[in-house]
C-alpha cells in the first residue's frame, strides 16, 4: 500500500511569488524573512522525498462557474495546465503544466464512491493558485505527478466543515489504501481570517488576529473538536468574507488526524492576511527512523484499510 | 434581481484581457452589448443553444455602467469577481495599493452581517 509521506496544509499567498523574485526598489521589505520561512517549510517537503503530490485546494472561479458547480471535484489527466490569465495579469503567477497520477486519481474516485463521497471529476482541468502557489512555495521544480482535489469553500451553498473534515479523513484512508508501494504527499491550501471585496480588505494585519491565533492552535495542536465547536458555515462570516477556505484547513486537519500535533508550525504576520504553515509526519520524522511510532501509538500506515473504514463508522 | 447575472458578467469579462479595457473605456457600451449579445450564452455550448430569459434590472445595468462596486457589492454580486475585475481595471491609475485600501474605505460604512451573496 502507500505510504503517506508527509501531510501539509498552507495558506496560499498569491503575491508571494513577486515578492519572492522582485529585487531592487521593487523587492518589498518583508521579503526576505518571508522566503527564509517558504524555504524552511520547503525543506519540510524535499525530506519526505515524496513520489506523487495530491493537491488540495479551490478553484477561484476560473473554470468552475455558476452553471455548473461541483462541491468536491477530483482532476484525473495525464497533465494539468496551471495558472490563467487573471492570475498572471494581477499577481505575475507564470504558467505551468504538472503531470497527473491517474492511477491514484481513479482510485481516489472509486474509492470516494464507495465510502460515500460522490466526488465529481476532471478529464481537462486547468488548475489555479490554490494549487500552483504551493508548488510555487514547496516545490518549485515541478516535477512530481499530482492528483488535484477542489474543494467548494467560495460559491454558496457550501458543505458544512465537518464534511470537509469527513473528506480529510477519507482522502487519508483512500491514499493509504492505494495499492502502490508510491510515497504520498497530502498538501492542502486555505485561508485564515480574510477579506476580499469588503471594507476589512487589505488592513495591516489579516482582518481577525485573534480569530488567527486560535486558528493556529487549532490546526497545530490537531484540535478537531475544538475547531469543529466554534467554527460554523455562519461563524465564518465574521473573521472576514473569504474566511471560508479555512474549510480546506480543516479537511487537512482530517488528514493528520485528531490530537495530531504538527512537527512543522510556522506562520508569518502579513498585511491583508497572515499566513500560515504546517507539516505532519505520521510515520515518523524522516531521517530519525522511518515507520518509527510517535507518542506510542501504532503506525496508521501499518493498519488496514477494512480497520480504517470500520472505526470511522459512519461519519463520513 | 439576477445576482448570477451580475456574477456572470463579472467572470466573462474578468477573464478576457479585451473586454476588460472595454468595459474600463465605455462601460455603458459595454453592458449594453454584453446583455444584448452575451447574458444568454450558455458559456459551454454551441452559440445557437441560448438560455432565453436572462436579462438585468434596471438598477444592476445601471450600478454596472456606473462601475460602482459598493453598490454591486450591496446587491450581492460575487465580491471576489468584483474586486478582481475592478483592480485590473483601475490599479494601473494608483500608487502601491493605494486602490485596493481606497475601494475598500468606500465602503467602511457596510457592517456584518453582509448581502448574501448566494445565487
Amino acid at each position: 500500500m502507500a505510504e503517506i509521506a508527509a501531510v501539509i496544509a498552507s495558506t496560499h499567498h498569491p503575491f508571494y511569488y513577486r515578492a519572492s523574485t522582485s529585487t531592487g526598489a521593487d523587492r518589498p521589505p518583508f521579503a526576505d524573512e518571508w522566503v527564509a520561512k517558504i524555504e524552511r517549510f520547503r525543506e519540510t517537503l524535499t525530506r519526505a522525498e515524496p513520489d506523487v503530490l495530491v493537491m488540495v485546494g479551490s478553484d477561484h472561479f476560473h473554470q468552475l462557474w455558476l452553471d455548473n458547480m461541483p462541491q468536491f471535484l477530483v482532476g484525473k489527466a495525464p497533465f494539468f495546465d496551471g495558472n490563467w490569465y487573471n492570475e498572471e495579469r494581477e499577481f505575475g503567477l507564470p504558467r505551468m503544466t504538472l503531470r497527473g497520477q491517474e492511477d491514484l486519481a481513479a482510485h481516489i474516485l472509486r474509492d470516494g464512491l464507495d465510502r460515500d463521497f460522490d466526488l465529481a471529476f476532471s478529464n481537462e482541468l486547468r488548475i489555479d493558485h490554490s494549487i500552483t502557489c504551493p508548488i510555487i512555495t514547496l516545490r518549485p521544480q515541478a516535477d512530481l505527478p499530482i492528483v488535484p482535489i477542489y474543494t467548494n469553500i467560495f460559491a454558496p451553498p457550501l458543505p458544512q466543515p465537518r464534511r470537509f473534515v469527513a473528506l480529510g479523513r477519507a482522502i487519508r484512508q483512500m491514499v493509504e489504501s492505494w495499492e502502490s508501494d508510491q510515497r504520498v504527499a497530502i498538501i492542502g491550501t486555505g485561508h485564515l481570517s480574510l477579506e476580499l471585496g469588503g471594507p476589512r480588505q487589505f488592513g495591516e494585519h489579516g482582518p481577525d488576529p485573534e480569530f488567527d491565533r486560535k486558528a493556529v492552535e487549532w490546526i497545530a495542536s490537531g484540535d478537531i473538536d475544538g475547531c469543529l465547536a466554534e467554527v460554523s458555515l455562519e461563524s465564518l462570516h465574521a473573521p472576514g468574507n473569504a474566511t471560508h477556505g479555512f474549510m480546506d484547513f480543516m479537511l487537512m486537519m482530517g488528514v493528520a488526524g485528531e490530537g495530531q500535533k504538527a512537527d512543522h508550525v510556522d506562520s508569518f504576520d502579513l498585511f491583508h492576511t497572515m499566513e500560515a504553515y504546517f507539516t505532519w509526519y505520521p510515520n515518523g520524522v524522516p531521517g530519525e527512523g522511518a515507520g518509527r511510532e510517535r507518542d506510542g501509538r501504532v503506525s496508521i500506515a501499518a493498519r488496514s484499510a477494512s480497520e480504517e473504514r470500520s472505526e470511522s463508522g459512519g461519519e463520513q | 434581481m439576477s445576482k448570477y447575472l451580475l456574477d456572470k458578467f463579472l467572470y466573462t469579462v474578468d477573464r478576457d484581457p479585451d473586454l476588460v479595457e472595454r468595459y474600463r473605456e465605455d462601460p455603458a457600451g459595454t453592458v449594453a452589448w454584453w446583455e444584448a449579445e452575451m447574458a444568454n450564452t450558455i458559456l459551454n455550448c454551441t452559440p445557437a443553444e441560448r438560455t432565453t430569459w436572462l436579462s438585468f434590472t434596471d438598477a444592476e445595468r445601471t450600478a454596472l455602467r456606473g462601475h460602482d462596486h459598493v453598490t454591486l457589492f450591496e446587491m450581492g454580486a460575487h465580491p471576489f469577481l468584483t474586486l478582481t475585475l475592478f483592480i485590473a481595471m483601475f490599479e494601473r491609475d494608483h500608487g502601491p495599493l493605494e486602490y485596493q485600501k481606497a475601494y475598500g474605505k468606500a465602503m467602511e460604512h457596510l457592517s456584518l452581517p453582509y448581502p448574501d451573496i448566494a445565487t
